[in-house]
C-alpha cells in the first residue's frame, strides 16, 4: 500500500521548508499562518453567544447552505431535452463511497414519474408455473438482503471517445452512483411464481411503469444471480427520480437495465430486443458492426481530488489524492497513482477492501511539489484486468463505441492548482 | 448452445464463475435466510403462457440454472403464498411484447399512405415529416452505409436490427408525452411510413402481421454477441508497469479548448485568481454559445430577472427559438410572444388545440400554459412537463417580453 515513508528526512525537511517558504505568497494557505492572532478565534462569534435553530427546524435535513454547488449537473447539449435525458453526480466533491441520493444521477427515458406504494404493481408472468401479481406491501414480507452496489450508466466518459471534452470529473465520471440497498432476490419472486422444466436459454424481460417502460432482456442466469427488486436505498424509501417505490437493481451490469418503477418481469424463451437493447445500448465498432449484450461494466477508476471542479488551493506541501475505483466484475484488488501521464506509478492505499460490484475509495496520501503533474489512475480488480488506456480501447473497438469508455483518465494539474482534462501521448 | 450461455462462459471463464459464486452465496447468506416452503395448492399453468420448450442439458457455463434445475422444491410454484394469481386481462393488459419472430404482434395493417399522416400528426414535431429529425431528436430515416464513418447515423434504417422493436417501441412508447395512444391498425401504419422513408418499401405498401417478417432489414447481420472475453480481457488482465513505462510524455489535447463544459462547474468550483494566469485555450471554441440575448433592454424590465429568465429559458431552448433571425424548430419561434396571437408563428404546424384556439398569449394565459402546457391547452404537442417553480415562471415571461416580433 502506498505511504511516504520512502521520502528521508532531510527531503521532508526540504519540502516543508519550501512549501513554508512560498506558502504565504503562492496561496495564503490559512488564516493559521498569518501573522496577528487570528479573529475567529479572538473574537466572541455570533454563533458562539446566540442560539442556533431548534430541533424541527427541518423535519427533513438538506445539506448547509454553504454546501449548496454539491449538486447534480446536466450536460445540456447532450440530450434534446431534460425529459428524456441525464445529469451527473458531483463526485469531485464528495469522499467515502455512499453517494446520497439526493444528488446521485438521475436518468430518464420520459421523465420521472410519480407513483404512490399503494398504486404499486408488480407482475410475474411468462413462462411461469403462475403469473402473480405482488403489491407494495407484499414485497416487504419475503426475506429481504442488504447490498452495497455500484450504478454506472454504459454511456459515463462517453463523451470523451474522440477526446478530452469536458472539463470536469463530474461531467466525465459522474454518471454513476452507489448505495446501500434493501430489497428481496428476484430470484425468489421468480420462484414464488414457479420456475418449471429447463431453464437453459431462458431470458427475464423487465419493464418499468412509466412510458418509455425502458424494457431489458437478462439472461437467467443473471436473473438467478443476484439481481435484487429493491425499495430502500442507504435506509430510506427510494427516491421518485430513481424509481419510487420499487426499482430492480442489477449488480455490476449496465444502468440501463436497473429498470425504475418496476411492474414486471417476464420469463421468456429468447431475448425481446428492445429499442434499449438494439438501438441504443449496443457498442458499434470501427468497421461498423456493432457489440450487442455489452452487460457487464469493466474495471474502471477516477481521481475526483484534485480535479478540475476540485483544483488544489493549499498550495505545494502534503496533499491527499483521491478517487473512486469499481469494476463489474467483482471486488477491486488494486490502484496505482501516476503523477507523470504513466511513466512511473505508485500504488494508493485503499479506505477498505475493495467491496463487489461496489465502489472503492483510494488515497494516495503525498506531498506535492507544486510543480505540474499529469494526473492518472489504473484500477485492477480481482479477474485481474488492468484497465486500459484510451488508445488501448480505441485500437480495439474505434471511437464510435458510445459506452463503455473505462480508459484511464488523465489531469493535467498546473503549478496554480488548477486541473485540465486532458489526453496524452 | 445457449446465447446466454455463451456469453456467460466466455465472460466468467469455467472456474471464474464456480469462484464467484460460491462467494456471491456465501455473501448473500451471512446469516441463513428462511427457506420457502412448498406451496401447499398445486400451481395452476399460465393462462398465457406458452408450453416452455424442451431445452438441452444444462452446460458447465450455466451454474446456477443447473443449481435450479437440480433443486425442484425452490423452483415449482410457491413457497411463501404471497401475492396473487395475475388475471388473464392482466396479462394481456401489460405483456405487450413483440418478439423479432412477430410473437406478440396483434392482428392488424396499415399503409405507407395512412402512416405518412399519421406521422405527420404524432410524430414529426420531434422526427421531422420525412423521419429526419427535428434539432436533438432521433433521426428515424437515413445514415444507409454510415455506420463505419467517423460519426455514424443510426437510423431504424441503417441500424435497427429487428422490425419487431420499432413496432413495440412506437405501440407502448410513442408519442412523445402521450404513449400506448395508437391502435394497432396506426402503428402498422406509422411503422410502415418509417419504413418507406428508409426506402425499404414501396409507396403502396402495406405492413401487417402476415408480411411482417417479410420485411429485410438492412443491419440485420451487423452485430455481434459481447466479445471483449476474446478480444480484450486476455491482454489486459497481465501485471501492469509500474516504471518507465514510457520515455516521454505529451499533452495531446484539452478538454478547454473545446470549451462544451457547462459553466457551473467552474463557476462553483472555487478558482482562485490564478486562473487568470493560467494559459489560454490554444484554438477558438469549437461551438459558438447560443445566440446572446438581444440588447434591448425595455425600461420596465428588471435586468435580473430577464438574466434569470434567459437560464430558465434553456431548458425550452431544445424547441424554441428565440432572438433576431430565430426559426421555427420543433416548437415555434417565441419572438414577442408576449402579446403575440396564439398559433400565430408563421409557417409552424400547430396541432389542432393551438390552432383553433384563437386569442392572444397574455401574460395570465402564458404563465398557466408554462405551468402546466397540458393542463392548460388539452391536445397541445408540447411535451415539455411545465415549470414547477413559479419564480422560474415570471422570470421566463420577463425574458420572452425583452424579446420583439
Amino acid at each position: 500500500m502506498a505511504d511516504t515513508s520512502d521520502l528521508t528526512p532531510s527531503r521532508r525537511a526540504f519540502l516543508k521548508g519550501t512549501a513554508a517558504g512560498i506558502a504565504g505568497a503562492a496561496m495564503g494557505a490559512g488564516a493559521a499562518r498569518a501573522a496577528g492572532p487570528d479573529p475567529l478565534i479572538t473574537d466572541i462569534q455570533p454563533f458562539a453567544q446566540g442560539l442556533g435553530d431548534g430541533v424541527d427546524a427541518t423535519p427533513y435535513g438538506l445539506p448547509i447552505k454553504f454546501e449548496d454547488d454539491v449538486v447534480r449537473r446536466n450536460v445540456e447539449w447532450l440530450t434534446a431535452d431534460t425529459i428524456s435525458s441525464i445529469n451527473f453526480t458531483p463526485i469531485h466533491a464528495l469522499d467515502g463511497t455512499i453517494t446520497p441520493q439526493g444528488c446521485a444521477f438521475e436518468r430518464h427515458h420520459s421523465g420521472a414519474i410519480e407513483m404512490s406504494k399503494g398504486e404499486y404493481r408488480l407482475m410475474i408472468n411468462g413462462l411461469v408455473d403462475k403469473p402473480l401479481v405482488f403489491t407494495y406491501e407484499d414485497l416487504e414480507r419475503f426475506p429481504r438482503e442488504n447490498h452495497v452496489y455500484f450504478c454506472e450508466c454504459a454511456a459515463n466518459t462517453g463523451m470523451e471517445w474522440a477526446g478530452a471534452q469536458l472539463n470536469g470529473a463530474q461531467f466525465t465520471h459522474g454518471m454513476i452512483h452507489n448505495m446501500e440497498y434493501t430489497g428481496v432476490p428476484l430470484r425468489t419472486l421468480l420462484q414464488e411464481a414457479g420456475l418449471s422444466g429447463d431453464l437453459e436459454g431462458k431470458w427475464v424481460f423487465v419493464e418499468g411503469h412509466d412510458a418509455s417502460s425502458n424494457g431489458r432482456s437478462i439472461p437467467m442466469e443473471k436473473a438467478l444471480d443476484d439481481v435484487l427488486v429493491a425499495f430502500k436505498a442507504n435506509g430510506e424509501a427510494l427516491r421518485k427520480e430513481h424509481g419510487y417505490p420499487v426499482r430492480l437493481v442489477v449488480p455490476g451490469w449496465e444502468g440501463n437495465l436497473w429498470v425504475k418503477w418496476l411492474r414486471r418481469v417476464e420469463v421468456t424463451d429468447g431475448p425481446v430486443e428492445s429499442r434499449e437493447e438494439t438501438s441504443k445500448y449496443t457498442d458499434t465498432l470501427a468497421d461498423g458492426t456493432s457489440r450487442k449484450w455489452t452487460w457487464v461494466m469493466d474495471a474502471k477508476s477516477v481521481i475526483t481530488q484534485p480535479s478540475p471542479q476540485a483544483p488544489i488551493t493549499h498550495g505545494p506541501g502534503p496533499m491527499v489524492i483521491s478517487g473512486l475505483a469499481w469494476s463489474g466484475h467483482g471486488a477491486i484488488t488494486r490502484v496505482d497513482v501516476s503523477k507523470d501521464g504513466g511513466k512511473t506509478w505508485e500504488t494508493a492505499r485503499l479506505a477498505k477492501p475493495g467491496e463487489k460490484m461496489a465502489l472503492t475509495r483510494f488515497y494516495l496520501d503525498t506531498v506535492w511539489d507544486g510543480e505540474e503533474m499529469l494526473l492518472q489512475a489504473r484500477a485492477m480488480d480481482e479477474t485481474g484486468y488492468v484497465q486500459p488506456t484510451k488508445a488501448q480501447l480505441r485500437e480495439v473497438r474505434g471511437e464510435n463505441s458510445i459506452y463503455h469508455n473505462n480508459c484511464i483518465q488523465t489531469w493535467h494539474v498546473k503549478t496554480s492548482g488548477e486541473a485540465e482534462n486532458v489526453e496524452v501521448s | 448452445m445457449s446465447k446466454s450461455l455463451k456469453l456467460f462462459g466466455g465472460a466468467l471463464g469455467g472456474a471464474g464463475i464456480v469462484l464467484l459464486s460460491a462467494v456471491n452465496f456465501a455473501d448473500r447468506f451471512v446469516t441463513e435466510a428462511p427457506a420457502p416452503k412448498p406451496r401447499v395448492a398445486e400451481a395452476a399453468p399460465a393462462p398465457s403462457a406458452p408450453p416452455a420448450p424442451v431445452a438441452a442439458e444444462a452446460q458447465s457455463g450455466g451454474m446456477l440454472v443447473a443449481a435450479a434445475n437440480a433443486e425442484e422444491h425452490s423452483t415449482s410454484a410457491g413457497g411463501f403464498g404471497i401475492g396473487r394469481e395475475a388475471l388473464p386481462e392482466e396479462v394481456a393488459a401489460w405483456d405487450v411484447n413483440v418478439m423479432p419472430d412477430g410473437t406478440g404482434l396483434p392482428e392488424g395493417s396499415g399503409s405507407v399512405a395512412d402512416g405518412e399522416m399519421l406521422f405527420s400528426e404524432n410524430c414529426a414535431v420531434c422526427h421531422g415529416e420525412f423521419a429526419e429529425g427535428v434539432g436533438n431528436w432521433p433521426e428515424l430515416a437515413g445514415g444507409e452505409g454510415t455506420l463505419a464513418d467517423k460519426d455514424p447515423v443510426k437510423t431504424v434504417g441503417s441500424y435497427w436490427p429487428y422490425l419487431s422493436t420499432a413496432w413495440d417501441y412506437v405501440h407502448r412508447s410513442m408519442p412523445f408525452g402521450n404513449a400506448q395512444s395508437l391502435t394497432a391498425d396506426e402503428t402498422y401504419a406509422i411503422v410502415a411510413y418509417i419504413l418507406y422513408s428508409n426506402w425499404l418499401v414501396e409507396e403502396d405498401f402495406v405492413l401487417s402481421r402476415e408480411n411482417f417478417l417479410e420485411v429485410e432489414m438492412p443491419n440485420a447481420d451487423g452485430f455481434i454477441v459481447d466479445d471483449r472475453p476474446e478480444t480484450e480481457y486476455g491482454q489486459w488482465r497481465a501485471e501492469p508497469c509500474m516504471s518507465d513505462c514510457k520515455d516521454s510524455v505529451e499533452i495531446t489535447m484539452r478538454a478547454t479548448v473545446l470549451d462544451v463544459t457547462p459553466d457551473e462547474g467552474a463557476d462553483e468550483a472555487g478558482m482562485s485568481e490564478d486562473q487568470a494566469a493560467a494559459p489560454a485555450p490554444e484554438a477558438a471554441p469549437a461551438e459558438e454559445a447560443a445566440p446572446a440575448a438581444e440588447e434591448v433592454t425595455l425600461a420596465a424590465l428588471d435586468p435580473e430577472l430577464v438574466a434569470a429568465g434567459e437560464k430558465v429559458f434553456r431548458k425550452c431552448s431544445a424547441c424554441h427559438k428565440v432572438g433576431e433571425g430565430a426559426k421555427n424548430g420543433a416548437g415555434p419561434q417565441l419572438n414577442g410572444i408576449v402579446g403575440r396571437t396564439v398559433g400565430g408563428a408563421e409557417g409552424f404546424k400547430y396541432s389542432g388545440a393551438m390552432a383553433d384556439h384563437g386569442g392572444v398569449w397574455d401574460e395570465a394565459f402564458l404563465a398557466a400554459f408554462l405551468a402546466d402546457p397540458r393542463g392548460t391547452m388539452k391536445g397541445t404537442r408540447m411535451a415539455f412537463a411545465g415549470l414547477k417553480n413559479d419564480a422560474d415562471v415570471e422570470a421566463v415571461i420577463a425574458f420572452l417580453k425583452s424579446t420583439e416580433e
